[in-house]
């Protein structure tokens, strides 16, 4: 069993706007092992991409954070900004989803390669350019010493998510946090991106935080699962279990909603209501108004987060029996 | 035979690039170049393709919101490229526009209901009383309720705008709609909403849709025949099931091949392209995918392949198959 390079622990994140403060993210845990690759999906609005930017510290600064996020011993959550920017971009990096708009259009590849380098491992120029012609080829991107001077507006697409890519591999993190990185990109071009980062995965020791809402590339590239719903974690499990056996109607209802594109069928299933607003909080379980199960109960209490197997856990009154005695495992469809 | 609602022979679009000190023109960006296709009465034609493969353009030029630079389109048996600008807006009673972004697509100062009445009145519903209710009508048709008429777009959430959209395309009772990327935007726990609504709208209405995507799911999902694109031309044409099932072109067998698949028991064999799509501006030669195919030949770098039938309504263009 590998430990843990990242454990969040009751992450809550805020921001406060003229309405009030609006909490995004719901007091969630999870924990990302050393070396695996692990998926957080859910739709617009649900907090994902905020809980990545809460791990890197990257918050508006309206954004407030609580809880632990304890990073190789390390609690980033209290962390001072100088510790945050020695650890960014050098134990833990992050790719976005639109590599054009975070790459700056007026400086070389090659300068913006180097300066995570220079920075944090007070390396010599020529060294850095080194390196960094080196780790352009290992993404795959052909001439690499001419990239160097070329301007992200003279590549391609997958040719820049390819150099953000190498970019956040600069140091080789332990952590890299990838939102969205193929969302942006045409399906052969996303194989490719893919394949790379699953390559990547497998010759380095980097864990991959993914997060996605392609429930193919969550089964594509993923080794766990974490789905969200209106700021909390609504199910985690392994792939296989979360394919196979997923407990949660969200979940279940997600999944049933992708058209195959191995067979048709003549009708899609589909999640009635609309995808909440960030911070509509409403008593009992957030997905109650749309589920197809949903009992009085789910209406009045909060459900917690069960462990029902090894590694699944789930958010749902379907699986806990009354007080005290655990949860049950059943299959609902 | 029946005659198609639709039949477009050979379409063309190529945008000048103007360059130099007196701007004249010093290239061509051949976005479409050379498509023929026809839409059966009732069916769905999905046309597939990665970005800048020319599917929104032709979708475009079918509703002349972009003119062809060559080619015929008949909507009827009609050549509506002959038709004058007036004409042509007549017609667009019969064809409608479903656009990608909801967002964009609807005006942020106008209510539901000003929206809605818009295509009423430029297609000559005159009188008021009428055109309320055929609005009140509209919104129910595509899930909404009465009440939502005096909103504006910002109310309401990305699917519902999208069904806003669709009732606009709906209100002059169009013969054919052109959806360009309609649930693109969207969630995949809406995106089906919608889609089972464009479904039922088929059914009840008998309208024929041009189904415009990049997600190859979606359009199997909803498309009776499918067209893949590739840098402006259609190399394969076929029924969805053909298609997907048993895809002849090389590009079609790489672009199914990469779209991961929620599933974790399936394990396949990866068409891996190399390298990205050529610029339109100065497509390869001969086959225009033969820079990245893994089974090119000698011919296919200098002459370009005849789409042709290969079975029974299953078109390619490819020298492998002739």
């Amino acid at each position: 069993m590998s430990s843990p390079v990242l454990n969040v622990h009751r992450l809550k994140t805020a921001f406060a706007t003229d309405d009030g403060e609006v909490t995004v993210v719901n007091d969630i845990d999870f924990h990302v092992n050393a070396g695996e690759v692990l998926g957080i999906v859910g739709e617009s609005g649900c907090g994902k991409s905020v809980t990545s930017l809460s791990v890197m510290g990257l918050l508006p600064a309206n954004g407030k954070v609580h809880g632990d996020i304890v990073f190789k011993g390390e609690n980033l959550a209290r962390a001072s900004d100088q510790k945050m920017r020695s650890i960014r971009g050098n134990e833990i990096a992050m790719i976005f989803q639109e590599p054009m708009t975070s790459l700056n259009p007026v400086f070389t590849i090659g300068s913006q390669l180097i300066e995570a380098l220079k920075i944090h491992k007070k390396m010599s120029k020529k060294q850095a350019q080194q390196l960094a012609i080196a780790k352009l080829k290992e993404v795959g991107l052909p001439r690499a010493e001419e990239l160097m001077k070329d301007f992200p507006h003279q590549l391609s697409g997958g040719m820049r998510q390819r150099v953000m890519i190498a970019m956040a591999m600069m140091c080789s993190p332990q952590l890299l946090i990838a939102d969205e990185p193929t969302t942006a990109l045409d399906v052969t071009i996303q194989a490719q991106i893919l394949e790379l980062m699953t390559k990547l995965n497998s010759e380095t020791d980097t864990a991959i935080m993914m997060i996605t809402h392609d429930l193919g590339v969550v089964a594509e590239m993923c080794q766990r699962v974490v789905v969200m719903y209106a700021g909390k974690i609504v199910e985690e499990a392994d792939v296989v279990s979360l394919f196979k056996n997923p407990k949660h109607p969200y979940t279940v209802g997600l999944i049933r909603s992708v058209p195959d594109m191995r067979g048709k069928k003549e009708r899609l299933y589909s999640i009635p209501g609309n995808v909440p607003k960030p911070g509509s909080i409403q008593t009992g379980c957030q997905f109650a108004p749309r589920c197809e199960h949903a009992m009085e109960r789910c209406f009045q209490e909060t459900p917690e987060l069960t462990s029902l197997a090894e590694a699944q856990k789930v958010r749902c009154w379907l699986y806990v029996e009354s007080k005290g005695e655990g949860a049950v495992d059943r299959t609902i469809s | 035979m029946i005659e198609p609602l639709v039949k477009v022979e050979n379409l063309k679009k190529h945008f000048p690039i103007k360059g130099g000190v007196l701007g004249s023109t010093v290239g061509q960006v051949k976005a479409v170049d050379g498509v023929s296709f026809t839409i059966k009465k009732g069916e769905t034609l999905g046309l597939v393709g990665e970005s800048g493969c020319g599917k929104s353009t032709t979708g475009r030029m079918l509703l002349r919101l972009l003119e062809p630079s060559e080619g015929k389109v008949y909507f009827e048996g009609k050549d509506i490229l002959s038709l004058s600008s007036s004409e042509m807006r007549k017609m667009r009673r019969d064809m409608q526009m479903v656009f990608q972004d909801p967002y964009a697509s609807l005006n942020p100062r106008h209510t539901v209901e000003k929206i809605l009445e818009e295509p009423l009145i430029v297609h000559g519903m005159r009188n008021r009383q009428e055109r309320k209710k055929r609005v009140k009508e509209l919104l129910e048709v595509v899930g909404l309720s009465s009440y939502h008429a005096g909103r504006y777009p910002h109310q309401f959430s990305g699917g519902q705008r999208q069904r806003i959209g669709i009732a606009r395309a709906l209100a002059v009772n169009p013969k054919l709609i052109i959806a360009d990327e309609p649930v693109s935007a969207l969630d995949v726990s809406i995106q089906s909403q919608v889609l089972n609504l464009l479904q039922d709208l088929q059914k009840e209405f008998d309208l024929t849709y041009l189904f415009i995507a990049h997600d190859l799911g979606v359009v199997r999902h909803i498309s009776d025949r499918v067209g893949v694109m590739y840098l402006g031309n259609i190399v394969e044409l076929s029924t969805s099931e053909e298609l997907y099932d048993e895809p002849l072109h090389p590009y079609t067998q790489a672009l199914l091949s990469a779209v991961p698949i929620p599933d974790v028991d399936v394990k396949r064999e990866r068409i891996i392209l190399k390298g990205d799509v050529p610029s339109p501006s100065n497509p390869p030669k001969g086959c225009a995918f033969h820079t990245r195919c893994p089974q090119a030949m000698e011919r296919c770098g200098s002459e370009r392949p005849a789409f042709q039938e290969m079975k029974d309504g299953h078109y390619v263009a490819c020298h492998l198959y002739g």
